[in-house]
C-alpha cells in the first residue's frame, strides 16, 4: 500500500519558545490506514496535526500529505483533507443544511447559491441522503443550536466527507461526549472507513479509541517515543498474567512450582503467562480452582509504561 | 471561479448570521440612535445658529460613515476570535487563497454594515431629514466605499493582533479617537495644529467627508460642511485602501502560519 502521509524530520519551533515544540519526527501513514497520534497534553500532537492540516508552517523537515508537498502545494493537501477540529467548527446560527451547503460551495464541490432552491439537484440528493444517515430527515433544515452534543459532531464529520477527502484529520472528536454518543460515533467513524477507505488519522486522550488502529504513534516531548501496532505495544510494555486461586492453596503452590511457572502473592495469585497462552498454563493446573481471572493488557496499561519509561530516563 | 464561490459563500454566511441574531440587529441600531438622536439633536439645539448650518444633518451624515467604517472594521477583527471558533476553522483549511477568504470576509461586514444603514435612515426619516432622489443616489456609491474602506483598515489592525484579548484593548484605542479625529460629531475645519495633523491622519476623516460631499453637493452649505472635494477624498481612500489592504493581507498571511 502506499504512504499517503511521509513525515520527515519534522521539526516545529514556536517564535517565542526556547524549545522545539516537535522535535526531529518521522513516520509514515499508509492509505486507508486507521492511524493514531498519542501522548500527553503538551506533547506535540496538536502542533504535528496543524502542521499537516496547512494551519501551520514548520521549521525544517520535509511533509507529504497525499501525494502533495505541504509548503508548495498547499491547495492540493487542502483538497485532499478533512479536518474536525478541537473546537466546534459549527455555525450555530445555520442549519444543518447550511453548514453543509457552506462548506460544499468553499470545496468547491457545488457552485454557491443563497438558497437552498437553488441549488442542483445532485447537491438536493446528497443533502436527502445525508438527513437520513443522520437521522435527522426535516430537522436538517432547523438551526444546530437545538442538536445534541454527539449529533453536532457527526454532522461535522458528515459534513467533513462532502469533498471526498482521501484523509480524515479527527482531533480529539469524542471529547465531551456522553459514553452513548461516542459509540455511535465510533460506529459511524469505521463505516465510513470501510466503505469508503478514508485514511482515519487520529489524536485522542481516550486510549480504548485507539484499540482498533493499525498504528499507534506516541510522541513526548516533541519526540517519538514508540511506534508501532497495539499489539506490538502491549507485548512489548505489558505482561499478560492470569490470577486464580484455590481451596488447597498448599496444593496450587506446589502445582505451579513443580511446572516451574512465575507467580506472585499469597492467594489469590498472579500467575505470569511468560511465553506460554493462558490455555497451555491452565491446563497444567490439576487442583480445582475458585477463582480464574484472566488479564488482557489494554492498550492504556501500555501507554502509561511508555510515558513512565520516558520520564524515567529523561 | 472557484474563488468567486469561495468569496460569496463566506460574504453570505456573514449576512446570513447578521440576520439571524436579533439582539445584535437590535443592538447595531441603539448607537446610532444614541449618537444622532440623543447627541445630534442637542447640539443642534445649541450649535446650529453659530455654524450656519443644520448640525443634526452634520451630526447624521458623520455617523453614516462612521457606522459603516467601524461596523466593517470591527466585524473583520473578529476573525482574529473566530479563527479558533466555529466555522471559520474551516475557512483556513479549506482550499481557498487567503486573499479571497480576506476579500470575503471584508464583502460580508459590507453587507453587515449595509443592513445597519437601514437603521440609521428610518431614524433619519423619523428625525425629518431632507433626502432627495439625487442625494441618495450620491450616498451609495459613498457608502459602500466607507465599508471597504473600513474593511482595509481592519485587516492592517487584525493582521497585527494575534489574539482576542489584545483585538479588545486595541480596537477601541484605534477607533474612538477617530470619532472626534474625524468629525463626527463636531467641525474639525479649524483645528490648533497637532490636532489638524491627527485629524488628517485618522483614515475615518476621509470616510466621513466623502458621504458629507455626497450628501451636501450642490447646497449652499457645501462649502462650510466639506473638508475636500470628493475627488480629493477618493484618491487618498484609494490610495490608503491599497496600502492597507496590501500589508494587511501580506502580515495576515505571513502570521497566520508563522507562529
Amino acid at each position: 500500500m502506499q504512504d499517503v502521509i511521509e513525515v520527515e524530520h519534522l521539526v516545529k519551533k514556536y517564535r517565542t519558545a526556547r524549545k522545539n515544540a516537535v522535535d526531529d519526527i518521522s513516520f509514515t501513514v499508509k492509505s486507508g490506514e486507521f492511524f493514531t497520534l498519542l501522548g500527553p497534553n503538551g506533547a506535540g500532537k496538536t502542533t504535528t496535526l496543524s502542521i499537516l492540516n496547512t494551519t501551520l508552517s514548520k521549521t525544517s523537515g520535509s511533509v507529504k500529505v497525499a501525494g502533495f508537498d505541504l509548503e508548495t502545494q498547499a491547495s492540493e493537501v487542502r483538497n485532499s483533507i478533512g479536518v474536525i477540529f478541537q473546537n466546534p467548527s459549527l455555525d450555530l446560527n445555520l442549519t444543518a443544511e447550511e453548514n453543509i451547503r457552506f462548506h460544499a460551495s468553499l470545496y468547491g464541490v457545488y457552485p454557491f447559491a443563497p438558497a437552498y432552491s437553488f441549488m442542483p439537484k445532485a447537491y438536493k440528493e446528497k443533502v436527502k441522503e445525508l438527513a437520513q444517515v443522520l437521522d435527522l430527515n426535516e430537522k436538517i433544515f432547523d438551526q444546530i443550536k437545538t442538536y445534541s452534543g454527539g449529533m453536532k459532531r457527526k454532522l461535522e464529520i458528515i459534513r467533513g466527507l462532502i469533498h471526498n477527502p482521501k484523509i480524515l484529520f479527527l482531533d480529539e472528536p469524542t471529547t465531551g461526549l456522553d459514553p452513548v454518543s461516542r459509540a455511535n460515533l465510533w460506529e459511524y467513524i469505521m463505516k465510513v472507513r470501510k466503505d469508503l477507505k478514508t485514511t482515519i488519522f487520529l489524536t485522542t486522550h481516550y486510549l480504548e479509541e485507539a484499540e482498533n488502529a493499525d498504528q499507534v504513534l506516541i510522541i513526548n516531548h516533541g519526540k517519538i517515543i514508540s511506534n508501532g501496532s497495539p499489539t506490538h505495544l502491549k507485548k512489548a510494555f505489558v505482561e499478560e498474567y492470569i490470577a486464580i486461586d484455590s481451596a488447597d492453596r498448599k496444593k496450587l503452590v506446589k502445582e505451579l512450582t513443580t511446572h516451574k511457572l512465575r507467580y506472585t502473592g499469597e492467594g489469590p495469585f498472579t500467575v505470569h503467562i511468560d511465553k506460554k497462552t493462558v490455555q497451555e498454563v491452565i491446563q497444567l493446573i490439576k487442583v480445582k480452582l475458585t477463582v480464574v481471572r484472566v488479564h488482557t493488557p489494554t492498550l492504556e496499561e501500555a501507554y502509561l509504561e511508555v510515558i513512565k519509561e520516558d520520564q524515567e530516563n529523561s | 471561479m472557484k474563488t468567486l464561490n469561495a468569496i460569496l459563500t463566506i460574504a453570505s454566511r456573514d449576512l446570513i448570521k447578521l440576520l439571524r441574531d436579533r439582539t445584535r440587529l437590535f443592538a447595531s441600531l441603539v448607537f446610532p440612535f444614541i449618537f444622532i438622536g440623543v447627541l445630534g439633536t442637542s447640539l443642534d439645539a445649541n450649535l446650529s445658529q453659530n455654524v450656519g448650518y443644520n448640525f443634526l444633518i452634520f451630526v447624521f451624515t458623520g455617523v453614516m460613515g462612521q457606522t459603516l467604517f467601524q461596523s466593517t472594521a470591527s466585524g473583520i477583527i473578529s476573525l482574529i476570535e473566530d479563527r479558533e471558533n466555529d466555522f471559520s476553522q474551516e475557512m483556513f483549511v479549506a482550499p481557498v487563497s487567503r486573499n479571497a477568504i480576506i476579500f470575503g470576509k471584508i464583502l460580508g461586514e459590507s453587507l453587515v454594515a449595509l443592513v445597519q444603514l437601514i437603521g440609521v435612515l428610518v431614524l433619519g426619516v423619523i428625525l425629518q431629514i431632507p433626502f432627495s432622489i439625487g442625494q441618495l443616489l450620491a450616498i451609495i456609491p459613498a457608502v459602500i466605499i466607507c465599508c471597504l474602506f473600513g474593511g482595509a483598515f481592519g485587516t492592517l489592525v487584525m493582521a497585527n493582533l494575534n489574539d482576542q484579548r489584545k483585538a479588545n484593548q486595541v480596537f477601541p484605542f484605534v477607533i474612538f479617537p477617530q470619532f472626534f479625529l474625524a468629525g463626527v460629531f463636531t467641525p474639525i475645519r479649524n483645528l490648533p495644529l497637532p490636532l489638524f495633523w491627527l485629524s488628517r491622519l485618522a483614515p475615518m476623516t476621509y470616510a466621513v467627508d466623502l458621504v458629507r460631499a455626497a450628501y451636501f453637493y450642490g447646497t449652499p452649505e457645501y462649502s462650510k460642511v466639506v473638508l475636500y472635494s470628493p475627488l480629493i477624498d477618493l484618491t487618498i481612500i484609494g490610495v490608503l485602501f491599497t496600502l492597507m489592504l496590501g500589508a494587511g493581507t501580506f502580515l495576515f498571511v505571513r502570521n497566520e502560519r508563522n507562529k
